[in-house]
Parts: C-alpha cells; structure tokens; sequence
C-alpha cells in the first residue's frame, strides 16, 4: 500500500470517515494462519461466534473463508471448533 | 482601542490576575486541581462560578492526571478548556501534558513554577516546567503580574490559531509572581471577548453529523509522520505569533516580542534569564549603567518555540553572555536554557563567550549583588578572553 506522507494527513492521527478499520490490513501481523478442512466442517458457525475480528466469511448460513487480510491469527476458532477441522499452520519460516 | 491611561488598574497577585483574564476569556471547560503555590488561581475561579459571573464548567476533579484528562475530552469535544497547575501536579499529569499536544489540543494551562520534589519544598524554580520542554506545549514565561494577565489572554490566540493548535503553557514564578501584589491594567470585558473570539474547532466529538476518532492506534507506518506534523505547528507558531503580537499591540496597546532586550543594542556583556529574575536584572542594568558600564539583558519570553533568530540577533555583538537557569538538568553540562542558548551561537561566525549560572533552586533568592557578581564575572572573562567554568552555582554554600 502506497502511504501518505505527513502533509496529506489529518493532524494528530485524526480519522474522518466511518469504517475505515477495514482498510488496515492486521492480517500481516498473523504467524499462524487457520486452515479448514472443509470435508469435516458441519457449519455450525461457533467459530463465527468466536471470532474476535469478524474474520469468518460466512455466506447463507455456511463458512465460506477466513478474512485473511485482518485475521490475526489467534487462534481462538480452531480451539472452539468441536470438530477440530480448522488447524493452525505456521504461515513465515 | 483605548490607551492604556484609561484603563483600570487592579491590585492583584499573578494567581488572581491569571484567574481575571480566565474570567475575561470565559472559557467553556475548566478542570483543576488546586495545588501551593496555584491554589489561588482555582480558588478565585472557583468563586467567578459560583457567583455566576462565568458560564464555565468547572470540574474540580480528584487529581492533576484527572484534571488534564477532563482537559483533552473538552477539548476534543470541541470546548474552550483551561487548567492550571504547579510542580507536582504538572508531573502527575505527565502522560496526559503529552496526549494533549499530540492531539493538537489547543488547552491553555498556567504553570505556577515551583520545585519538584523531593526534598519537598512549595518555592519557585522551574524544574516543573523545564521537564515539560520536550512534550509539545507552547511555553511563555512571565516576568510580572502585568506579562501573566496579557500573556494569558494571548495564549489562548495562539494555541487556537488553525496553523498552529498546539496547547500552551503560560508559566509565572511561584509566590514571588503568584502572590506578590501589583498594579495591574486591566482591560475591558467585552475588548478581551473580542480579542480571543469564539473557538470554532475543526472536529469535535459531539458534531454527531461529522464523527471523528481521536486517539487511535498509531504503529509504525504512521506515528513518526505525526511528530513531524507536531514540529511543523511550531514552525508554524514562529510565524503566526509576531502577527498576534501585531493585533494584540494594536487592541490592547503593549508590544510583545519573543524575546526583550534590555540596554542590549550597545552591551558589551549580557545575561539570558527568563520571568521575574528579569525584572531584578533590569534593575542591576540601570545601575552598572549609571557607572558607564555596557551591560545589557535578554529576556527569553518563550521557550517553546525556541527563538533561535532573536536570540542570534541579540546577542550578536556580545562579548560575554551568562545564561540564569532556574533548574538543573543534572546533565553535568549545565541547566537547559544554557545548552539550548550555546546550541543556537553555535554557527555564529563571532560567538561570545558563554557561561551558565544555576541559581534559586527550591525558591533560593537571588538579590541585586549576586546578578552584581555576575555581570563582574562576565567583566573578568571579557578582559582574560577565557571562560574558567562553563557552570556555575550562584547562591549555594560550598
């Protein structure tokens, strides 16, 4: 992403516009990245619940993907699934 | 704009004459804390409220980190909001002095300096605000009862100013300014109203059809371009605030500088000292004088921004300089107004030669003969050409 530099900003950090959490990518800031074996997978949807940073992609009822532009990779649906279909793999040597 | 033969004169101490230009300027918020020796200031403006005569806010809040805390959400909320503080709790309000800045939050607080603990001790130095240089704000420091009321009223201009927001510190000597009585012009009500105008801020939390985020997480990718924008509203502060000196001069009648010269135009050796110091030396100067000596003052108004130029310029055809620091900075090398005075000669082709003065730690007085020594010391240096020792301790048994 092309940053801007300190004269085109708005002073002191300040945002201006609704939403715009959606354009920061945290999904760099992940070591280990959920992957869902989607054969065992019964969309029960817990792991949506979970999710911290609405980064379960869930489309007419049933998980489609990850959001892996913002997932961040806790973890936290693959320890809630109760199928244990989503692992943690390591993503970075 | 009436002259200044007109005007009232008040008998007041520089805490009530900074509560008086508070009550002129009627800000929206006031959140403090009282604290020895600026109690007065919150006390009498405590009284302006409950009298009805202000339609300020007043949040009289648990403690100085609370007090700057209420500051920054006024101000972000887009309100007109003052405080005032001294020693201690300047330093319990630390965090929150930095936030403010960093926010562009133009906050006026007057810092009635006193010495930090411990030992413990109420009496002016100005280890207080000296320890704040680096954290943003805009720092004024007043010579006079007269400087801390038009100085208040000026602050507010500057710090609101769009090319600048930054808050700003008007600092005036514990009890030797705050609680010494002086004939005090006062201005009218409805010309200071004028004068500091309505604040009209750019972004405000309540503006419920433009919704703003103040505050938010600032990684590296973003942060260091923000401090940069910080140094470019002082930069900025440098070239608006001559023009509000101009309007001030032209509504209220006094010529203000970022720095005052005294008998400095011809001087062959010349002290650099800031607030009420000034005014002892300036009576040293008047006298020396008498006696065909060219000694001469340069009195720092502001600190914040650093007034390289005016400095350079002033002192350009010294011989000697002594620079008074009313703190130390326990970096061996002398205290900061020294370091940064010696920093600014540094390219000048014919520097003088400088040395540093520590003196009036925790209220320690400085009389008439001790600034005598310093300008007869300064004398010794011109005729050896040679600093002995680059600080000095000016008052302190051996």
């Amino acid at each position: 992403m092309n940053k801007k530099g300190w004269k085109e900003i708005p002073k002191a950090g300040i945002i201006t516009e609704a939403g715009s959490a959606h354009n920061y990518k945290t999904g760099q800031w992940r070591t280990f990245k959920p992957i869902r074996d989607k054969d065992k997978c019964t969309h029960c949807l817990l792991c949506w619940i979970y999710c911290p940073d609405s980064s379960i992609l869930v489309s007419q009822g049933k998980l489609v993907d990850f959001d892996y532009d913002h997932c961040k990779g806790c973890g936290i649906c693959s320890n809630v699934c109760p199928r244990k279909c989503i692992k943690m793999v390591k993503e970075r040597p | 704009m009436s002259p200044l033969s007109e005007r009232i004169v008040k008998a007041l101490t520089g805490d009530e004459a900074a509560a008086e230009a508070m009550r002129q300027i009627n800000p929206d918020v006031v959140a403090a804390y009282p604290i020895t020796p600026q109690t007065e200031i919150v006390m009498n403006y405590a009284q302006f409220v409950a009298n009805g005569v202000v339609d300020t806010e007043m949040v009289a809040v648990e403690s100085e980190h609370s007090a700057m805390s209420a500051c920054v959400g006024a101000s972000a909320a887009g309100a007109r909001a003052m405080t005032a503080t001294s020693a201690n709790g300047l330093a319990l309000m630390w965090e929150v002095v930095y936030i403010a800045a960093s926010n562009r939050l133009p906050i006026v607080m007057t810092v009635v300096n006193r010495a930090l603990s411990a030992p413990i001790n109420i009496h002016c130095d100005h280890s207080d605000s000296m320890g704040a240089r680096d954290s943003g704000w805009i720092q004024i420091y007043c010579e006079n009862v007269q400087e801390v009321y038009e100085l208040l009223i000026m602050a507010v201009k500057i710090a609101e100013h769009p090319d600048i927001l930054l808050p700003v510190m008007v600092c005036e000597d514990g009890f030797i300014t705050s609680h010494a009585l002086e004939g005090v012009k006062i201005f009218r009500d409805e010309e200071v109203k004028n004068f500091v105008g309505e604040y009209k801020p750019q972004f405000s939390l309540l503006d419920v059809e433009h919704p703003v985020t103040y505050g938010p997480l600032d990684l590296q990718d973003y942060y260091f371009e923000h401090k940069r924008q910080q140094v470019e509203a002082m930069e900025n502060a440098k070239k608006v605030i001559p023009r509000i000196f101009i309007e001030f001069e032209k509504v209220f009648g006094s010529k203000y500088g970022f720095v005052e010269g005294y008998k400095i135009d011809d001087a062959e050796i010349a002290i650099v000292a800031l607030s009420s110091t000034c005014g002892t030396t300036k009576v040293v100067v008047d006298k020396l004088r008498e006696k065909g000596k060219r000694v001469g003052l340069l009195k720092l108004r502001f600190f914040r921004p650093f007034p390289k130029e005016e400095i350079v310029e002033s002192l350009a055809n010294v011989k000697a300089v002594a620079v008074l620091d009313r703190s130390e900075s326990f970096s061996t090398q002398g205290g900061p107004v020294f370091t940064e005075v010696k920093s600014a000669l540094y390219e000048v082709d014919r520097r003088p030669l400088i040395t540093n003065y520590i003196y009036g730690l925790g209220g320690r007085d400085i009389d008439t003969s001790q600034i005598e020594k310093v300008y007869d010391d300064l004398g010794k240096i011109v005729e050896q050409n040679k600093v002995e020792t680059a600080v000095n301790y000016l008052g302190v048994r051996e």
